[in-house]
Parts: C-alpha cells; structure tokens; sequence
C-alpha cells in the first residue's frame, strides 16, 4: 500500500546509518506482498520509468494550480518540485487514496497518455495525505535522492533472504521490476534467474585512489587512466548493447559502436572521441561531451565526434565467462583477439613499461595530457570482481591545476543543501582590472566551510537575482581541476573540468588572485604531454 | 506612503513623534520590546515598555532595566503616540503593539502565532489602518499541523524504542514549556528531563503559573536511568559533545522549518516535529483577510511570498527589510 511505502521512504530520509537504513528495507521487503515489495525495490534503484509522467509535467500541472510566483518561491525554498507540489497540494478532508496498492498506481500510470496523465496524477494528489503525496510523487517521476544508493537497496534485498549480494549484482541487469524471478529465487528458494539470453550489464570492477609510497610493480601492471567514461560493451547473439558506468543503456547514442562484434563478448574499456584536428588520438573530454546525453544522434555529430572504445578488460567470450581468471590471462587472451574488432572503434589501451616505482612516477609527472587522468594500477592476479575490492586495483590520478579565483556569485543547492549557498560562481583578473567568472564550484569544502561560505555570502550580498545573490568581490577561492580549456560557455572564454573549493584564502587580498593570462597559460599545461 | 510618522529601518521600528523604537537590536534610550526571544530583546536600553512577563525574561537574561510594567489591555502616551499591549499568542508575555496617532492605527504583530497554546494568552485581532505582520513562514508550503498530531509522533517514538531517549531540541524561551505542557495535556505525566540551560527560563514559566509537571535536570542522572525518557535541551545541544551522557539519543528537532525534509536531514534529526511558535501561510493570510487593514508591511522572512499573494489579492502591502535577521534563527 502507498501508506506503508510512504512510511518507509519517510523513515530512510530520517535515517542516518546505513546498518539501520539496510535493516529498515529488509523488514519492509520481507514484510511486504509481491509485487508491491518488487516495485517499491523498483523505486528504490531508480529502475522505473513512465513515458507520460515527467518532471516537466509535474511542473506544468503546478503551473496550472498554483500562482507561479508562490511556486517558484517555495520550490527554490523547498529545493526539489516534487515535495514542493507535495506541500503546496491541498489536504484531502478524507484521503480516499490511502489503500492503493503501488501495482495499482503503477498500472495507471503505464496506461496514462500525455493527455490523460496530469489528471491520473491529480486524482491521486486530491486523494492522498501529505507524506503519501510525497512518496508518490517520487515513485512517479522517479529519482528518489533519499540518501539510499542502489547498491544499499541491494545490500538489504540480499539481507532480507539470505542470499549473496555479489549474486543479486550478477543477475541484477538481466531483471525487471517487479521482479519476480529474481524474488521467487531469493525468497521462495525458486532457480536462479535465466539470464543467458539477452545482452545484460554486468558490474564493474573499480579501483580505489592510491595513496602510498611505493609499489611492487613486479605484481602491478601500470596503464593510462583515460579521461572518458567507462562502458561496458556486451555482444550476446548478435545485439549489441553499450552499458554506462551505472549500468544504463547507452546504446543509442552511440550506434558506431553497436556494429556487429564477431561473436558473443563482453568488453571493459574507455569511451572517447577521435580527434582528428589533435592528430588522430582521443580528445579532450569536452568532444566527448557532445556525445553524451543523446537518444539519437545525427550524421554530422557521428563525423564531427567519431567515438571509440580503448578497450582494456575483457569478462565474456563466447560462453566463457573469464573474470575468474587472473588479469595477465585476461589481458593475454584480449591481445589475442583485438585483431577481430573492427579497428576504427576500438583499440587496447597499453600496458605501461613501469618496471619500478620511480618510472612509474615519470610516466604520471609526464601524463597531463587532454585525455589522460592519471594512471590505473592493476594487480597482476586479480580476478575481475564487481565492486571496489582492496588492494586490487588503484587509480593514481595526476595532481590537480590550482588557481586563486574571487567569488563574485552564490546559488543556493538542492535537496539537503537548499538552505544553503552552496554553489558558487568565480572568477579571474582581466588585463582591464574586471572580473569575468570563469567557472563555478559546488563542492570540495567541508560542512562547517560550508557553513562559513555561506555566512559570507548573506553577509555580503549586494544584489539579488531569483536565487541568485552577488556578493562582495572579496573573499578568495583556491579553485583545483583537472584541466582547463577554451570555451564559449563563459565571458572569460574559458571552462575548467571538474571545478572545487580546494581552499578558502581568507588571508589572501582579492586583488592578489590570479589573472585570465594566467589561467591561459595553463590551457598550454593541460593540453600538452 | 513615506514619509510616514513611523520608520522601518535596521535597527529596528522607529516611531518618529514619540521618539521611540520597537525592537531594537542595539542599545537605545527609549524601546518597546513584544517579547523575550533575544532577537527582539536586547540589553541595554534606556527605558522598556514591555509586558510585566516579558520584563521578567530580560532581567532573567540581562539583568534590570529602567522599564514600564505594561499589561495586556493597558496603555501609555508618549509625543501624542497611545501605545498599547495586546496578547499575540507567541510566548509567555508576547505582545503586538498598537499605536494611535492623530486617529492612524498601526500594528505591530511582533511574532505571532493563532494555533492554542497553553502556556501563553492566545492572540487577539486588533483593528488597524496599518498591520506590520511578521512573516517567518511566509510561504504556502508552510502549513503547521495540530500540535496534539507531533506529540503522539514523539511518544510512539518513545514507546517503539524503550533502550533510547528521545532528545529534542527546542528554543529555550516558549517552545520547550509548551511542548511539555502539551506533554501534559497528551497525559504523559512521567518526569522530562532537562538540559541545564532550561531551567530557568521553565521555573519562571512556573513561578507565572504554567504547569508544567515533573521536571529533572539531566546532571545528575545516571546514563542508564534515562533510557525511555523524554529530555528538552536548546538545538545547539544536539549536535554537541552534550549529548554523550544520553542513552543512544533519537534527535528530534521542534521547528516549523522541518516541514522540509532537506531542512531535517541537514540538521540529523531523526524525529523532525513541526512545532512553531510563528504563525503559518494559513494564518498569515487569514488573519490580514479577517483585519482588513489599509496597507500590510510585511517583515521577517518569507516577505516575498506574502507580497505576492496580498498582489493577488489586491491588498496593498510593502515589505520592510530587515537586515541582519537570519532567516533560520529560530521557528
């Protein structure tokens, strides 16, 4: 029922541990009929999705309800739409809604059309309490952003039953909700769910930071760190599927590389963009940029941004799943048949000659190329398994840019920070003496920095605009990112990647902070290896 | 409308002909206070008007000041100014002002709440020309519930975990005596516990005739006897090394900003209670429509959203800036 699952969404919003929170969606999952406990777990993961119901929507039937300026007040004070219209809805003298079951909404709400949705909505709003408005409002337009990550869901699916978690990852992609086979295996002891037939994702092996001193590269294998996004390429009976670091479907955006594979594989690798104007190599992330984020894309798009995959790991060939084996033996067998993929979307990412710890050092201090992070550790003997595991692999990022920018603008965030100022806009000296922003940052400081930022920020305003304040030119950011390049985006003609608060300079006068020159000089640093 | 016989600025209202402010955040020869909440009552003025419950909380906090006793109902003149005190329902001795100069009406609400409250007099309309109406919760996703349903929350918490306390946070001045008043009225008669920094605010609210029931100092009791209890303690306290001497406290927060959850979140409140002492938007727009004033001056937070809706209802308002109030200082 919508009450129970109200219930629980409210009780994980509040809650703080994660034992508690795991503990919390165990008792509901095992207490709950099916399929409802199969779709609220469908919720939990962000793994539903209504064609009519969007958030667009939403905001047009508050738009039809409420004054726009009341609402737009309350939303930037509330910071996210859907508690806003759950707030701002009337009460209900009786909540007639209260008994539905999320199978019935969820039947509605695939059968609404764009044209009959915001009344299927509407009816249930006028029919439901507030905190159940809530919950239905992020069952319907999904993303919960309730501080519970998929992998947590999963975590307490594999504690409500006693199952495996890595056993629940494995069959995760190949499900949907509600799930039934995959409940029918965990709770009623059924067979595992058949997942050979259809191209499914499979979790990925991630590394965590290296922070040592040294290395035995006798065991390590060193290899560039690729500043694109790592796909999952999957071949299983002649579709082909390109799976996002979380694991979505990204295959439409990137038809070049659905092309037909030889056989059935499943590849681990980089996605990046030729850039042929940078001599044939992989470009900067920005191309990449222009790429991502489609559900179609155009013939000129595909020319202008050809993308690649610069493969590295390889899980499935043909029925074999190899990523019990140790890494060398992967490695050894994807050498083995790069010569059968179509060479103009794929390559092997190589193996760095880093025979001791200090020529790996001179390879990292040389790596700050436009599309190079840093470099990747691997462990010689590692099997691929899903998840961070310690001492596995390692990714060893190159130092960050830092420069001295001056904050000229402030946002309030979203969600838990919409009380706060907590995004700002900076900038940098022109020749001329003004300020021009050359980007902005909404993290990188700590909660009680957060705090002092955004006490400057009320107690420097000098100019309103919506959520927007403008504040005295005067307190100095010490600004990290990973590069720096040319842009239209921005006045200055600049964009970092990846910009944070590294520091705040509260010692530092803001007519000491850095020049645009400076900045452009950096462009040089960034882009040449 | 300026320049009119009265002054809104930053430090506070100024009324010009009787050389007086309301308010004021710094010290000043001649102030009238509405109520005790230290953003209004300051130390160090001149003379106070103010009622004899709210001079009592600021010699309890700054110590004496020259002052006039002024009652609920009384009057006094000052440069052809009646200034006179009337319940506004927010804290024990909370007044809105109501001046009269050559035949103008002007009100000053102060904080001001309408839902009942047993530990203060309720708040009474009072016919004006010109209502300057705080407005800390000045926006339509505000709406407070009855007080009685976040009293039932908290004590099926408490019941639903015997081997925890519950520990709320509550301003120190108005909130934590009515939420144990209200304790009382729920029939909750087991003792609550007290963080040092209430109790005397609460043996006031006593010696005033609120009934407030078994009351204990948290120093003192042992960790394990706390277990099950109900302990009121000033927010700070929550998040502070304080808080260690309590059995596994759940933090519950008494506010009506934890209408948002993002708000509860930020602050780690696992029980968030929507308990205000100010007034909500139904209130807020109620009570402009019952009063009917000729214009509305509109203070204290939420000004954007009240303006707009007196727009929408062609009600002639502005709003007063008052800079250096947080908007989150208390609620």
């Amino acid at each position: 029922m919508i009450t129970t699952f109200a219930a629980l969404i409210d009780t994980l919003i509040y809650t703080r541990s994660r034992d508690a929170k795991v503990a919390t969606i165990a008792q509901f999952l095992r207490a709950t009929p099916h399929p409802d406990r199969g779709w609220a777990l469908g919720a939990l993961t962000d793994s539903l999705s209504f064609k009519a119901v969007k958030s667009s929507m939403l905001r047009k039937l508050a738009s039809d309800r409420f004054d726009a300026e009341l609402f737009k007040l309350s939303r930037q004070h509330v910071g996210e739409t859907a508690e806003t219209v759950a707030l701002l809805w009337p009460e209900p003298a009786q909540p007639k809604h209260s008994d539905v079951t999320l199978a019935e909404i969820i039947d509605a709400l695939n059968a609404a059309t764009p044209a009959t949705a915001p009344h299927i909505v509407a009816d249930y709003l006028d029919g439901l309490d507030s905190k159940c408005r809530y919950a239905f409002l992020k069952l319907a337009t999904g993303g919960m952003r309730i501080g519970v990550s998929a992998r947590l869901a999963k975590v307490a699916f594999a504690q409500a039953f006693g199952v495996s978690v890595d056993a629940v990852e494995e069959y995760w992609h190949a499900v949907l909700p509600p799930y039934d086979t995959l409940f029918a295996w965990a709770a009623q002891g059924g067979a595992a769910p058949d997942i050979t037939a259809t191209p499914h994702f499979r979790p990925f092996m991630l590394s965590h930071p290296f922070d040592g001193d040294s290395l035995d590269m006798g065991a390590f294998a060193a290899e560039w760190k690729w500043d694109g996004i790592r796909v999952q390429v999957a071949n299983i009976g002649g579709q082909a599927r390109v799976y996002s670091r979380g694991g979505d479907d990204i295959s439409r955006a990137f038809p070049e590389l659905t092309v037909a594979l030889p056989r059935n594989l499943v590849l681990d690798g980089e996605l990046l963009v030729k850039g042929v104007a940078q001599g044939g190599d992989a470009a900067s992330f920005n191309a990449l940029q222009q790429r991502l984020g489609r559900t179609s894309v155009s013939k000129q798009t595909l020319q202008s941004f050809p993308a690649f995959v610069r493969i590295y790991d390889i899980l499935h060939d043909g029925e074999t799943d190899l990523r019990a084996l140790p890494w060398s033996q992967r490695r050894a067998h994807l050498e083995a048949i790069m010569s059968e993929l179509p060479g103009d979307h794929f390559d092997l990412s190589p193996v760095l000659p880093a025979p001791d710890f200090d020529s790996l050092v001179r390879l990292r201090n040389m790596a700050r190329d436009a599309a190079i992070e840093g470099i990747m550790l691997k462990r010689r003997d590692s099997p691929y398994l899903a998840g961070r595991k310690s001492g596995l692999w390692y990714k060893w990022k190159v130092d960050p840019l830092t420069a001295d920018c001056v904050m000229m603008y402030a946002q309030r965030g979203n969600g838990k920070r919409a009380s706060f100022y907590s995004d700002y806009t900076f900038g940098c000296w022109r020749e001329d003496g003004q300020l021009l922003p050359v980007g902005k940052a909404y993290s990188g400081f700590s909660d009680s920095e957060l705090k002092m930022l955004d006490r400057f920020v009320r107690d420097n305003t000098i100019n309103q605009f919506g959520p927007v304040r403008e504040v005295n030119k005067t307190l100095v950011l010490e600004i990290a990112f990973d590069s720096i390049h040319e842009s239209k985006r921005h006045k200055s003609g600049l964009a970092m990647r990846f910009p944070r608060v590294h520091r705040i300079r509260t010692d530092k006068p803001a007519a000491q902070a850095d020049t645009l020159a400076r900045l452009r000089q950096l462009i040089q640093v960034s882009s040449s290896q | 409308m300026d320049p009119h016989w009265i002054k809104p600025s930053s430090h506070g209202i100024y009324v010009e002909p009787a050389d007086i402010w309301i308010d004021p955040p710094v010290p000043k020869s001649h102030a009238v206070i509405t109520h005790g909440h230290a953003d209004h009552a300051r130390g160090g003025h001149g003379h106070v008007w103010a009622t004899p419950e709210t001079l009592a909380i600021m010699d309890l906090r700054y110590g004496p000041t020259p002052n006039t006793p002024m009652p609920y109902g009384t009057h006094f003149e000052r440069g052809e100014v009646t200034f006179s005190f009337h319940p506004a329902g927010h804290v024990l001795g909370s007044a809105q002002i109501l001046m009269v100069y050559r035949g103008e009406r002007v009100v000053v609400t102060g904080d001001y709440k309408r839902a009942p409250d047993p530990t203060c007099a309720p708040f009474e309309p009072v016919a004006c020309d010109i209502f300057i109406t705080e407005a800390t919760f000045g926006l339509p996703v505000f709406r407070h519930p009855p007080i009685a349903s976040q009293i039932d929350l908290l004590l099926q918490k408490r019941q639903e975990n015997p081997d925890r306390c519950i520990l709320i946070g509550a301003y120190a001045l108005g909130k934590a005596q009515r939420i144990i008043a209200e304790l009382r009225r729920a029939n909750w008669d087991g003792p609550v516990y007290l963080h040092g920094g209430l109790e005397k605010m609460c043996a006031l609210y006593q010696a005033w005739g609120v009934e407030l029931g078994d009351l204990r100092a948290v120093v003192g009791t042992p960790k394990p006897d706390l277990a099950g209890q109900i302990i009121i303690a000033p927010p700070s306290a929550l998040s502070g090394v304080w808080s260690k001497r309590l059995p596994d406290p759940i933090n519950a927060l008494a506010s009506g900003w934890m209408t948002v959850r993002g708000r509860a979140r930020q602050k780690n409140v696992e029980l968030p209670l929507i308990i205000s002492d100010h007034a909500d938007w139904n209130s807020l727009t109620e009570t402009i429509l019952a009063l009917k004033p000729r214009e509305t001056w509109i203070t204290h937070g939420g000004e954007d959203g009240l303006l707009r809706w007196c727009e929408m209802h062609q009600i002639k308002a502005r709003a007063l800036a008052a800079v250096g109030r947080q908007e989150e200082d208390d609620g």
